[in-house]
């Protein structure tokens, strides 16, 4: 099953929904990433991905740009 | 009459300064939290029998210690107990925006929800249960439409009933599960116990969930080695229970006690997927247009405030002129007041001088709020961040830079877009090495004097570049040093396009444009005095003076004044550089401002008012100094001493003395090096 398989929010291609699994960061990034709702288990919508840029992804009816460090930093399912 | 405090706090981007200003109206008065550097604004509103005072919070989506925003809108409320917090939710986005809403309940403080834009919310097809919500989250909530003012008597009136409400604390804390609340109930006792001022100010509820958070603040403030033991052993066991942190679990809770209020009172009548933002977003933040419509934008706001501002400038510079010759008229022809040239060179010259600049800074800041207010400027930031990132900034530091090339005061300014206070020094340091109008003129002299026509645009070119690349270097220089630190992670929420209305642009340009008047009538206006009063005493004897013309005379008296004698004195410091004293009394003239230079060098050459005598200005130059020299002129002058409007806006935007008198003596610093290596080497080459 390849939706079990855990790995980097940066590899998954634009229009795919995913589930945070974990964040690795410290503690300063981790608190403000939850309370931007980035919660275990949340569904995750990927709307831009590939380019150098940031990465777009809609979390709870929101949107956010993440950096691409940030981006291989949350693991998802 | 009654007087109560009404804290407005909430999510960035919910509307939260519209509600503010809907309560408050004009009666506005911004500053600075003490310490820090964010924005502190308050106002006044008048509503039945009740006089508020109304703090607008810094917007946040927490109330953790890792930001100084946060911490700021925490400390408020722990510090100065506002009768009532207003949280402000963007009704169309309920979930997230309560997540704040759950820490006011935490604090036990009096809660009204304001659930603005809720027009949105409706065209979106949200229903809410709102009777059913309010006692569930056992707050009031008032559906608001900040922009357009509905909502506000019903707001109030919810304001002064919570405030009048008791306290008697809630019938139902968010709850967290038996794992975590069994810990909490541990250390409650403890802290209850062991450390009693703690617990008697924040709660001890509150002390113990901080605690299991890891709250570096609220840790730090633990001394009691036995409350500190027990929290060591209760976060060891809720991560063998979990395999998580307990602040994540904590954070999942929260939630999870949203979504369950909301599942009953919520619904949704239109499934809509594609929003008109997506659509704009597709175009806005395209991987190929995305850079050209920014530096378009970018571009635009440049012009509108300097080619529009130019018309308004050039009437106050009419009206400062008419001030002067009016002034004048008081006093007989030819008379030496002392208190005409304090009024006229000192005062008018100093403080007119930078008034005249108000037009560009509204216009500027104008367009900082539509551009703030549509929600663009994230969408800016997001597509700056690449190349930005490479230097170790944030994508938004592009923005006040590139105002830095009109005018340094309102790019520090500008800066306050940026939220983290590293990256906003940074930018700060750096932008006077973008070369303002002001420097212009000084190239503008220089580059004719001495460079044949086909090189003058690349030398123009070159100068600007230079700043560029040293601003590179010196913000590597800063972040590898005295401002290390990582590089924030990117993570910013894009907000949807909203139309600005007329009346919140129209207030944040107002505030801004009010804080440089009056930062104009008191610092400038006493720098410029004491640079006058520096370059007319003290006189020479009137002997002297008799048989000289107008022109010399006035070189005579600079020569003698303690300007002048400044220049002699650090003639042999600049000598290395291929500057006489001369140059050296311009330098220290032009530090109140820039285009100043000009005049003074006009002065000491006594070639008369520079306008009219540039071009023996420049024959003077030309006869005194080599090319190599005039390009040493203006990299120094590139380079150094910020003028004093600028270390006073420093100051102001740093809140320190420190780093205002950081960025003046390591820029001049910084120019000196440049222009001796520039200087000695080029002789070099010369000869």
């Amino acid at each position: 099953m390849e939706l079990t398989k855990l790995r980097p929010l940066s590899a998954v291609e634009a229009g795919r929904t995913v589930k945070l699994a974990g964040i690795e960061a410290g503690q300063g990034l981790r608190s403000r990433l939850l309370a931007m709702g980035l919660v275990p288990n949340v569904e995750i919508t990927v709307v831009t991905s590939g380019g150098p840029g940031p990465f777009v992804v809609n979390v709870k009816g929101t949107k956010m740009a993440l950096g691409r460090g940030m981006a291989h930093k949350i693991m998802v399912v | 009459m009654k007087k109560i405090i009404v804290a407005v706090a909430g999510n960035p981007n919910s509307g939260k300064t519209t509600i503010f200003n809907m309560l408050t109206g004009a009666h506005q008065h911004v500053g600075n939290y003490p310490g820090v550097t964010v924005e502190k604004k308050e106002g006044l509103c008048r509503y039945k029998d009740c006089e508020m005072t109304v703090v607008d919070l810094p917007g946040t989506y927490s109330l953790t210690a890792y930001s100084v925003e946060e911490l700021v809108a925490r400390n408020f409320i722990v510090d100065q107990h506002p009768d009532v917090v207003v949280d402000v939710i963007d009704a169309s986005n309920i979930e997230r925006n309560l997540y704040l809403a759950t820490q006011f309940i935490e604090m036990d403080m009096p809660l009204v929800l304001a659930f603005n834009m809720s027009d949105i919310a409706e065209r979106k097809g949200l229903v809410f249960d709102i009777e059913h919500l309010s006692r569930l989250l056992e707050a009031a909530i008032v559906p608001t439409v900040g922009n357009k003012g509905k909502g506000r008597i019903e707001l109030l009136d919810a304001i002064i009933e919570a405030a009048r409400r008791p306290r008697r604390g809630r019938a139902h804390q968010v709850y967290y599960g038996t794992e975590i609340e069994d810990e909490i109930g541990r250390i409650e006792k403890i802290v209850a116990e062991k450390a009693k001022q703690l617990a008697q100010k924040y709660g001890a509820r509150w002390v113990a969930l901080k605690l299991l958070e890891q709250d570096v603040e609220v840790t730090a403030k633990i001394s009691s080695s036995e409350v500190q033991d027990a929290v060591r052993v209760s976060i060891g066991h809720l991560r063998t229970i979990f395999a998580e942190e307990p602040e994540t679990v904590i954070a999942d809770r929260r939630y999870g006690f949203i979504s369950g209020a909301c599942q009953e009172t919520i619904k949704t009548t239109v499934e809509s997927r594609h929003s008109a933002s997506d659509t704009i977003d597709a175009v806005l933040i395209n991987n190929i247009l995305g850079l050209p419509i920014f530096l378009l934008l970018m571009y635009l706001v440049f012009v509108l405030t300097f080619k529009i501002g130019k018309y308004p400038m050039g009437w106050l510079e009419m009206f400062f002129d008419w001030l002067s010759v009016s002034i004048s008229a008081f006093w007989p022809t030819g008379s030496e007041s002392w208190l005409k040239s304090l009024l006229i060179d000192g005062a008018i010259g100093g403080v007119g001088g930078v008034l005249v600049f108000l037009p560009n800074i509204l216009i500027l800041f104008l367009a900082i709020a539509v551009l703030e207010d549509s929600g663009y400027m994230a969408r800016a930031a997001f597509v700056m961040d690449h190349v930005m990132h490479k230097i170790g900034l944030h994508g938004k530091s592009f923005i006040p830079m590139l105002i830095g090339f009109g005018c340094s005061v309102p790019a520090i300014m500008g800066t306050r877009i940026l939220e983290n206070r590293r990256n906003r020094l940074t930018t700060i340091m750096v932008i006077p090495l973008m070369s303002c109008g002001a420097r212009l003129t000084i190239y503008g002299l220089i580059i004719p004097a001495f460079f044949p026509e086909n090189l003058r645009g690349p030398v123009l070119w070159l100068i600007y570049l230079i700043g560029i690349v040293l601003a590179i270097v010196c913000i590597k220089i800063l972040r590898l040093t005295v401002l290390r630190g990582e590089t924030i992670p990117f993570v910013m929420e894009l907000p949807p396009y909203r139309m600005p209305t007329l009346t919140s642009v129209c207030i944040h340009m107002w505030q801004r444009g009010w804080m440089y008047l009056r930062k104009a009538g008191t610092i400038i206006l006493g720098a410029s005095v004491v640079l006058w009063a520096a370059m007319s005493y003290p006189k020479p004897a009137s002997d002297v003076l008799a048989n000289l013309g107008p022109e010399q005379a006035h070189r005579v008296r600079l020569e003698h004044s303690v300007v002048g004698r400044l220049g002699k004195a650090i003639e042999p410091v600049l000598k290395p550089l291929g500057f006489d004293w001369k140059i050296g009394t311009a330098l220290i003239g032009a530090t109140v401002a820039k285009e100043l230079f000009v005049a003074q060098l006009a002065i000491v050459y006594a070639a008369g008012r520079a306008d009219q005598g540039s071009q023996t200005l420049r024959e003077k130059l030309q006869q005194n100094y080599t090319p190599l020299t005039g390009f040493c002129i203006m990299l120094f002058c590139l380079i150094y001493a910020p003028c004093v409007a600028t270390v006073a806006m420093t100051r102001q935007e740093t809140n320190s003395w420190a780093w205002a008198l950081f960025q003046f003596f390591g820029l001049t610093a910084l120019a000196y090096v440049v222009t001796l290596i520039t200087y000695q080497v080029g002789s070099l080459l010369v000869s």
